[in-house]
């Protein structure tokens, strides 16, 4: 029997973190329970449609479970506030919508070259500037891989559902602390806004990956906070911890101390966008629909990909050969299935649907000469299936 | 290894807060003159004095040649983007509100890029203390003028000298909410570490302008010389005037050698530290 | 089978939280897929306001509402701007006193949803009397299913008057059968 009433029943004072059980609910709240099931201990931001469902849902519930939760100035001020968290060892989030993600870049870049943890949803509206505040968009995909200056990886989860805003935050805190990056939710406005069936499992059953933290003792051997180990990825202590770290955005040894110089700025960058490469297999994430033998593969993402999956089944009951890949990590790229894909000689044609002009394209296209059919939606709405399977039809 | 033990037993190649500097790191990146190493020193020195952990400590700093000093310093220490020292240094306070966090950074980076965070810190009485370095200008970048810049003053961005009022930043932290509030030179050696080490004690949000000589860029273009030339001005035209009987004379003008500077602790009230 | 529900109404009318009830009902209580979608912006108090449910046997794709089974009215203003895009033998329940509708609709039903409402206690429970009459007259979902969605989702000194306009719409419905 489906259990609804977890929230109801927690105490005052002893609210649950962990809401377990299955409720109907939004998008935004499912990305807010997700983190606080993964262990939030910080939120920052600044109120931006359609993403504030998320700050007043925490703002409600984290303080209740011994978090906090901060309304800062600004989005430049937010992100740096969930950096700043980070390095004194919490599990910090932000959530924002394009104009504050465009604001955000400059310290997302920090959180890249210091390599701190940290979360950011970024619920996705129509763009570029104020564009259309309530309206869906997915414009921001190219932005979340390149936004900030330089060069760096990130990892980008892109929930279908509000099922997925709960589960992919969960894994999002789990990578970030993995890897030592910041990772994106790019949701939308439609699953953001959208209420739907979502499982809560027991607070047991929720996967946790820890940071790796020194081996030695504050007082042991030295401790380097950016000597990378095997999987290229440093172990990191914490303000307050006794090892007394210096971090800084400017190029720096494994010390953390700065060192200008050309051979080390080329080692660290390297390493910075390797560490995301060398460990894509285990990052990456899709999900397929008969790939096997379809001569067309629709690709697609977010709420896109709701429409897409119904406009591939209606097209496989008609008889046309075509399958769908669903991108669940957008960062980084599926490129080995899609190279595997176009090896193996049965695919015709890939058709691209999404809410933007042609950046999931754009990546697509650098990966195959087969012909890639679009279908693109500048924002304020999301592609009707109709409109995929007369693409798909062609 | 206490500081008591070292300064009663000291020896002759052992300073008693040198392992409050990172000394792998020396000799620093400042200009003989310059007065952030004094700003550093005196930073090392209010923390062997406050009695408290010295891993308890946290120092961050924004970008400029006083953004470096988080770089030279032995504690947990974060090096920021410029202007978003605040707001990092706030995450760091509310999540481990036990931690002693001092922001030590330049006029430029806290008060111009960074102007919003100062305001909204100080508005909502985050635990932080600042030290705020004012040499009046950019000096990692050559001189040009900046919001602390005296009217009439030059830089290589207002070549015939800026006609841009400058901040009156005591009366700025003052007026939104700083609990703390001193203005001293690297001239003051011991009030301003009783300053920085008040800070430290006090909860909330505490805010230190020292006035520091820049003498390779805003020295320079100011014909004032070196920095020797800048601590004689401090000497003759500092007066002293705890808190303050009227903030708006607390306006700096270095270039008029006929006006005094007024230094001094000029808030020291209570009020509830932000999430702390 | 995919079935399709339209709550609108005017901001303060409760028409998202008819909504939410709805889809709750069906996705929690009764073992089906739902999906709630709802206008978003300005128009949340005093403007046009909006809530889809979608239910179906299957996983809803396509979150939105485009043929529309059933239009629930509660507001001239959305009458007009709903109405037209309404498809042969899609039903229509309008608030009687507050929308006049055009002679001669098909599988048209009205109900002073707000008189109901009114003389159970409080005319804040318009929307789940209203909620009652389309469950009566559909059975999309539920009683049963209905009444554990309100008990889940509104506060507790809400409980028994909701419960109680949801049975008068029920019972309204099944009165107009008759």
């Amino acid at each position: 029997m489906p259990d609804n009433t977890a929230a109801k029943t927690a105490q005052p004072g002893a609210a649950a973190r962990v809401l377990s059980g299955t409720h109907f609910m939004l998008g935004d709240h499912a990305c807010a329970e997700g983190a606080l099931a993964a262990g939030v201990d910080f939120f920052a931001g600044y109120p931006i449609t359609p993403s504030t469902e998320i700050a007043e849902h925490l703002a409600r519930r984290l303080p209740d479970v011994g978090g906090r939760f901060v309304q800062m100035e600004d989005e430049l001020g937010s992100m740096a506030a969930i950096i700043g968290a980070s390095a004194a060892g919490a599990r910090s989030l932000t959530a924002t919508s394009g104009p504050g993600f465009s604001l955000m870049m400059e310290s997302i870049g920090l959180a890249a070259m210091m390599e701190i943890p940290c979360v950011v949803a970024n619920v996705q509206r129509a763009s570029p500037s104020t564009g259309l505040p309530t309206m869906v968009g997915q414009s921001d995909i190219l932005q979340a891989r390149w936004g900030s200056h330089g060069d760096y990886g990130v990892i980008a989860y892109c929930p279908e559902s509000p099922q997925e805003c709960f589960d992919l935050t969960v894994r999002a805190f789990n990578a970030a602390d993995q890897y030592r990056v910041p990772v994106f939710i790019l949701m939308d406005e439609v699953v953001g806004h959208m209420a739907e069936r979502v499982v809560i499992p027991d607070a047991t059953d929720v996967p946790f990956v820890p940071r790796k933290g020194p081996e030695s003792a504050p007082d042991g051997d030295p401790f380097y906070c950016y000597a990378a180990d095997e999987d290229l990825v440093p172990r990191i202590a914490h303000a307050g911890d006794g090892y007394k770290v210096h971090m800084t955005g400017l190029t720096h040894d494994e010390r953390g101390y700065p060192a200008l110089d050309a051979e080390t700025h080329d080692q660290l960058i390297n390493r910075l966008v390797d560490k995301i490469r060398m460990n894509a297999a285990d990052i990456e994430m899709h999900d397929e629909i008969d790939l096997d033998d379809a001569e067309t593969v629709v690709i697609s993402l977010g709420c896109t990909a709701r429409s897409a999956r119904h406009a591939v089944n209606e097209a496989r009951a008609d008889g046309i050969s075509c399958g769908f890949l669903r991108l669940i990590t957008v960062w980084p790229f599926p490129e080995k299935r899609i190279r595997e894909l176009v090896a193996k000689g049965n695919v015709k044609r890939f058709v691209v649907p999404e809410i933007n002009l042609g950046q999931l394209r754009r990546e697509v296209e650098r990966l195959t000469q087969l012909p890639v059919l679009r279908l693109n939606h500048a924002g304020g709405a999301m592609p009707e299936p109709e409109k995929i399977l007369e693409l798909i039809r062609i | 290894m206490s500081v008591t033990e070292q300064t009663v037993h000291p020896t002759a190649d052992v300073h008693p807060i040198d392992h409050l500097l990172r000394a792998d790191r020396l000799p620093h990146i400042l200009c003989p003159g310059c007065g952030i190493g004094i700003v550093i020193h005196s930073y090392a020195q209010a923390i062997a004095e406050s009695g408290m952990p010295e891993n308890d400590h946290v120092c961050v700093s924004g970008i400029g040649c006083s953004g470096r000093a988080a770089g030279y310093v032995n504690v947990d220490s974060y090096h920021t983007t410029h202007g978003r020292a605040l707001p990092f240094a706030l995450g760091i306070a509310v999540h481990k509100p036990d931690l002693n966090v001092t922001v030590i950074s330049g006029d430029g980076d806290l008060t111009a890029i960074g102007g919003n965070h100062l305001i909204h810190a100080a508005r909502r009485n985050a635990n932080l203390n600042v030290i705020c370095i004012n040499n009046f200008n950019y000096g990692m970048t050559g001189g040009q003028v900046g919001p602390t810049t005296p009217i009439g003053a030059r830089g290589s961005t207002a070549p015939r000298g800026t006609t841009e009022r400058p901040f009156n930043l005591p009366y700025l932290a003052k007026a939104t909410g700083a609990v703390f509030v001193a203005r001293w030179t690297i001239l003051h050696v011991r009030e301003f570490q009783q300053a920085i080490l008040r800070s430290m004690q006090k909860k909330g949000f505490c805010f230190i302008e020292v006035l520091a000589p820049c003498p390779t860029s805003f020295g320079r273009a100011n014909k004032i010389g070196d920095g020797l030339h800048e601590m004689e001005i401090y000497r003759e035209r500092c007066r002293i005037e705890h808190g303050a009987s009227n903030f708006e004379d607390l306006d700096i003008d270095l270039i008029d050698d006929k006006k005094s500077i007024t230094v001094g602790n000029f808030v020291d009230i209570e009020r509830e530290a932000f999430l702390s | 089978m995919r079935t399709e529900v339209r709550f609108s109404g005017v901001g303060g009318q409760g028409i998202v939280l008819a909504g939410r009830l709805l889809g709750k009902a069906a996705a929690l209580f009764d073992g089906k897929h739902a999906v709630c979608t709802q206008s978003y912006g300005p128009e949340a108090r005093g403007g046009a306001s909006r809530a889809d449910v979608v239910i179906s046997d299957a996983p809803v794709d396509y979150p939105f509402v485009r043929d529309t089974d059933v239009l629930v009215v509660f507001f001239q203003e959305a009458y007009a701007k709903f109405q037209p895009s309404l498809k042969p033998g899609s039903m229509l329940i309008l608030e009687s006193d507050l929308v006049q509708h055009v002679d001669g609709e098909e599988n048209y039903f009205g109900l002073p949803a707000t008189r109901i409402a009114g003389e159970l206690g409080s005319q804040l429970a318009t929307n789940v009397v209203m909620l009652g009459y389309l469950i009566g007259k559909t059975n999309i979902v539920s009683r049963e299913s209905a009444e554990e969605s309100i008990r889940a989702t509104v506060k507790e000194s809400a409980v028994d008057l909701d419960l109680q306009a949801l049975a008068a719409g029920i019972q309204r419905a099944k009165d107009d059968e008759a």
